[in-house]
């Protein structure tokens, strides 16, 4: 894609002008890094860091077909949501497969926004409209949304000088609408994608400028820094958190991916009665996170091996851990190989490098 | 951008410094801030004959791997151990150091294959 097709988040410009190094992601321009991205995954872990992920694509699902909707494109049970309450979730296909996976919020009765991942946003979009036989009015957002991800142990302090609703009262995966920094109407959501706290921004492009100002005054003592799409990467991955395109894809199953957790049989959804089917003859291969024994970095798309040398798998996602110094990685294996502790081996460049499979979180609390 | 005017260059953004027939070779300043940070250096070629543009080792960042090649013909005889424990001192130091490699070269004409500072500067729109 040529550069001028990219598009641009409203902050582009304070991106370029911190240092950013924009690069093409997803059809948006966007900051990959603005110093380092170990210093940016460290203050992040240890302080608070903010990243600019508008790219994201949001949707606004609302009337009395709204949640029927919902529950029947979606895996998770969004009937168990309360007002103020969000859930993870994925968009199956009717292949076995997945459009997307996203979150699920509930404003209201009635009234949901959708969370999808900023590369499928006309792919769900499409997907979702051609499922709505419920008559639920569905409004694209995204274009029109800022988010901002300020996450790290010191959030909740720096955030709470900006308002006067109680951070801390706000539980993980529940968000409220509330006044923050003179601005009204953000969603103010206790989530994230990298296992440190804190809390994502929902406002609106017109104040987007005025609230990062605000945040980056409030944070200046606490050593708040931009964070770019290097770190976001490193900080999911130490959760074992996936990401769509690497882990997930229109070709994975759900349940090969370990999302059972959010596969509910509860109702039926776009082909939930073979991925029943699925879970219980059982699966043939599983998503695992793997750390290396030997030294080395996985990549995504290296092959995997058993002892006997023969390929059981590939990896998905990999990188250098920042906070623990070693090789880790997540990717599907046989089966017989997903217990923690197997060892496996890791093909790089022509080597065979120790592993071993572990539960994840990499990041033990 | 730092690109000493005293070094030879590569396309693949290797520097190189010729003194008599040893040639010590690294990563240019461009190369290192395009990678980001440098979390391991792997020469595999150590003690061993390489060819010209044959790779010699791999360079990891945080985010992405690349491959080092050699800018001159010869002999791999000594390879920076102290990017064993700190390999971001290519980050830091790069034509310092950072240095990777020392070669006995075995053929200096090649030397004139490389690039000078200038024409570098030229190659990375400096």
């Amino acid at each position: 894609m040529d550069s001028a097709e990219l598009k641009k988040v409203a902050l582009n410009d304070i991106h370029v002008a911190l240092g950013g190094k924009m690069v093409p992601f997803a059809g948006y321009n966007m900051p990959v890094r603005y110093s380092s991205d170990l210093d940016e995954h460290h203050t992040v872990r240890n302080a608070v860091g903010v990243f600019d992920v508008s790219h994201m694509g949001e949707f606004m699902v609302e009337g009395p077909g709204a949640l029927p909707l919902i529950q029947s494109v979606t895996s998770n049970d969004a009937s168990k949501l309360v007002d103020g309450q969000a859930q993870y979730s994925c968009l199956p296909n009717d292949k076995g497969g997945i459009v997307d996976d996203l979150l699920v919020y509930k404003m209201a009765d009635e009234k949901y926004l959708l969370v999808v991942n900023a590369s499928n946003i006309d792919k769900d979009w499409n997907w979702i409209s051609s499922h709505n036989s419920f008559g639920a009015k569905m409004t694209n957002i995204s274009d029109a949304t800022s988010l901002f991800a300020v996450q790290g142990p010191k959030a909740v302090e720096v955030l709470q000088k900006l308002t006067s609703v109680d951070l801390s009262a706000i539980g993980y995966y529940h968000f409220t609408v509330g006044e923050m920094g003179g601005i009204k109407d953000v969603i103010i959501s206790a989530t994230g994608y990298t296992g440190a706290g804190g809390f994502e921004l929902y406002v609106k492009n017109e104040d987007a400028k005025k609230l990062w100002d605000k945040v980056f005054e409030a944070g200046k003592d606490a050593g708040i820094k931009p964070i770019g799409l290097g770190a976001r990467d490193t900080l999911r991955l130490e959760m074992g958190f996936c990401l769509y395109g690497n882990d997930i894809d229109d070709t994975t199953s759900p349940i090969e991916a370990g999302l059972g957790w959010i596969t509910k049989f509860t109702k039926e959804f776009t082909n939930s009665a073979a991925i029943r089917a699925e879970k219980e003859a059982g699966i043939s291969k599983k998503l695992v996170g793997f750390e290396l024994v030997d030294r080395g970095i996985p990549r995504a798309h290296y092959e995997l091996f058993n002892a006997s040398e023969e390929k059981i798998g590939e990896v998905t996602s990999g990188s250098q851990s920042p906070t623990l110094g070693i090789g880790i990685g997540m990717g599907y294996v046989n089966k017989a190989y997903s217990q923690p502790d197997t060892e496996i081996f890791v093909g790089v460049r022509g080597k065979f490098l120790k592993a071993k499979v572990v539960k994840v979180p990499f990041l033990k609390k | 951008m730092n690109i000493p005017e005293n070094l030879l260059y590569t396309k693949d953004h290797e520097w190189v410094k010729v003194d008599g027939d040893i040639a010590t070779v690294g990563v240019t300043d461009f190369a290192q801030s395009e990678l980001g940070d440098i979390v391991y250096v792997e020469i595999e070629k150590e003690g061993e004959e390489v060819a010209i543009a044959e790779v010699f080792g791999t360079v990891e960042a945080v985010k992405t791997v690349s491959d080092l090649f050699m800018p001159l013909s010869g002999e791999v005889t000594e390879v920076n151990a102290a990017l064993e424990a700190q390999p971001e001192l290519v980050n830091s130091d790069p034509y310092g150091e950072g240095w990777m490699i020392k070669v006995k070269v075995s053929n200096i004409s090649e030397k004139e294959e490389l690039l000078s500072a200038a024409a570098y500067k030229e190659l990375i729109g400096q």
